[in-house]
């Protein structure tokens, strides 16, 4: 039996959730004529990491992009219904509020490590020069502070002034990772951050995003499911635009309600 | 069907054969271009080597061509140059930037860049018709070193929106995305971001469009610059307050290629030697100046790969 993504969401999912982060309400997106997302409905829960799976193509990024706003940097992107951000509960999609507000406060880290070609110190700065930080001394405790959160300070506190591209992928990572933290965001995405990582590196951010629920919220879309599985307290299933089924991970891996869903954890397609 | 060893065999053998017809060919048209400039330059060399000491440099033309020397126009030349690079690189890249980080993708900016590029092939003397028009009488600046410096501006401001654009669309989205998604402002992007990692390139385009500029001759012709001037523009920067004087905007100038083209002119074969020997100078700044660029460009390059 199929239920609609509408009630899947929020309560009637019949899964406990602790305070939501945010709120992903009825949402439909659009590139162009092309319908991406369909009624999107997903809860995010303060504090815990929810995971995004999905076959390729399943609107899993697109709805990740969403909560930061990032379609806003291309003409033609749409949106429709609600994403509510806690505390305020703000609709962070209408029109009125500003992207760049939004992204002051949500966090990202990329499918391919993307540190800019500055120094390893100046990365991690950016986002407080951006917010105006003036003070050597805060910005250098901070720069550490985020370095040391993303398991990095040990490995690279003694050459902070070289080039961040010459860093190793996984290293790169983690210094986005850190580059993101440093803001303090309340919530942060994930976009199949060790998709371009080798099983080592992969391991590390894993154990970081395990660590890292203490202090904010995280949504990830990831590929691998025995990721989400290793990750993340909450997991939906997307697919062709919609989401299939929501739940505790724990549940959705072993007792999937839907068909489809037990289809793709089971390798059956995807 | 498969192929035996034989028929393989002789497949490859006329393949390779068209390799070797290529390369030949490929080494005809190359040394089409290169032997031309070496001809040329051998033949400056020769006509103009015996003229080239300190004294060409530092005398002003002469009637006397054993005493004339290129130090007006060499200073004509800087000075509009000088004028040239200060309206033409913030012009440049201002719109190179808003065309490719700000305006929206519509038929309008289409429209535009369409343009900017037809504006790159624009005859070189039409801009000094545009010039004569706009500058020299519109504005009122006069047959100066700043209506020329304005017309060759104009004339190499394609060059660097183009090379501009270029060296902007090298950079990966994901950069952009990640400064975005710091909360970075548009502005803060370009400046943090965008214009300094495309530094290299920019200023690649810059050069090459000065280059391109210090050889220019119909439209500075075309504004009025003199062919003969035995006096320099009085000094940028002075002993005296305000110590920084702008007269030398509106004085009277000549540039390198016209007193080329003025020695060219004359029927004694000794100002055929001192044009020679200009055309010597002439081109090795310009070669001076497209090292730099590739100076440049690798360095930056060695920065930043992405």
């Amino acid at each position: 039996m199929e239920m609609s993504a509408n009630e899947l969401a929020g309560q009637k999912t019949g899964v406990e959730l602790s305070a939501l982060k945010a709120e992903a309400r009825n949402l439909n997106f659009y590139y162009g004529d092309m319908q991406a997302l369909k009624g999107v409905s997903l809860p995010v829960a303060e504090r815990r990491v929810t995971a995004l799976i999905g076959p390729s193509g399943c609107g899993k990024s697109t709805f990740l992009r969403c909560f930061n706003r990032m379609h806003d940097l291309y003409d033609g992107s749409r949106y429709e219904g609600e994403i509510v951000f806690q505390p305020d509960g703000v609709n962070i999609l209408e029109r009125s509020v500003d992207p760049i507000e939004v992204r002051m406060r949500i966090g990202m880290v990329f499918q391919k490590p993307n540190p800019f070609p500055k120094s390893i110190f100046e990365n991690v700065a950016y986002g407080l020069r951006v917010r105006g930080e003036r003070s050597r001394r805060v910005m250098a405790e901070k720069v550490e502070a985020a370095l040391r959160d993303a398991s990095l300070w040990d490995e690279v506190s003694d050459r902070l002034d070289d080039m961040a591209f010459n860093l190793s992928g996984g290293q790169q990572q983690r210094l986005c990772i850190a580059r993101a933290l440093a803001t303090e965001p309340e919530l942060m995405l994930f976009d199949e951050p060790t998709s371009a990582l080798d099983p080592i590196a992969t391991a590390n951010i894993e154990e970081l995003i395990h660590r890292l629920k203490d202090k904010v919220t995280i949504l990830i879309v990831t590929h691998n499911m025995q990721q989400a599985a290793r990750v993340s307290d909450y997991t939906a299933f997307m697919y062709l635009g919609e989401l299939v089924e929501f739940g505790d991970t724990n549940l959705i891996f072993t007792n999937p309600k839907s068909k489809q869903t037990e289809d793709y954890i089971t390798g059956r397609y995807g | 069907m498969a192929y035996d060893a034989q028929t393989v065999r002789r497949l490859v053998a006329r393949g390779k054969h068209w390799d070797k017809v290529f390369v030949i060919i490929g080494l005809l048209s190359l040394m089409v271009g290169v032997l031309t400039l070496a001809v040329l330059l051998a033949g400056l060399i020769h006509d103009g080597a015996g003229r080239l000491n300190l004294d060409f440099f530092s005398n002003f033309p002469s009637r006397r061509a054993e005493r004339a020397g290129i130090l007006s126009a060499l200073v004509g030349s800087s000075l509009v140059m000088l004028v040239t690079a200060l309206a033409a690189i913030p012009l440049g890249i201002a719109a190179g930037v808003y065309l490719e980080e700000y305006a929206r993708k519509n038929w309008l900016t289409e429209i535009i860049e369409i343009n900017v590029t037809n504006l790159a092939g624009v005859p070189s003397i039409i801009y000094g018709l545009l010039a004569l028009g706009l500058f020299v009488y519109a504005f009122d600046f006069g047959q100066s070193i700043l209506s020329a410096g304005l017309t060759l501006a104009l004339l190499i401001l394609p060059v660097i929106i183009v090379a501009t654009r270029e060296a902007i669309r090298a950079i990966p989205g994901t950069i952009r995305e990640g400064a975005y998604a710091l909360g970075a402002t548009r502005w803060q992007t370009v400046r943090d971001h965008v214009v300094p990692y495309s530094t290299g390139g920019i200023l690649t385009g810059v050069i090459i469009g000065l280059a391109r500029a210090i050889g220019e001759t119909a439209p500075v012709i075309t504004i009025g610059a003199l062919t003969f001037i035995a006096f320099l523009p009085e000094a940028p920067v002075g002993g005296e307050f305000p110590f920084i004087s702008f007269e030398w905007l509106s004085s009277p100038f000549t540039v390198m290629p016209i007193q080329m083209f003025n020695w060219l002119s004359r029927p004694q074969a000794a100002f055929q030697e001192n044009a020679a020997a200009a055309g010597m100078v002439l081109v090795v700044l310009t070669l001076l100046m497209n090292a730099l660029a590739i100076w440049l460009r690798l360095r930056y390059r060695k920065r930043i790969k992405w």
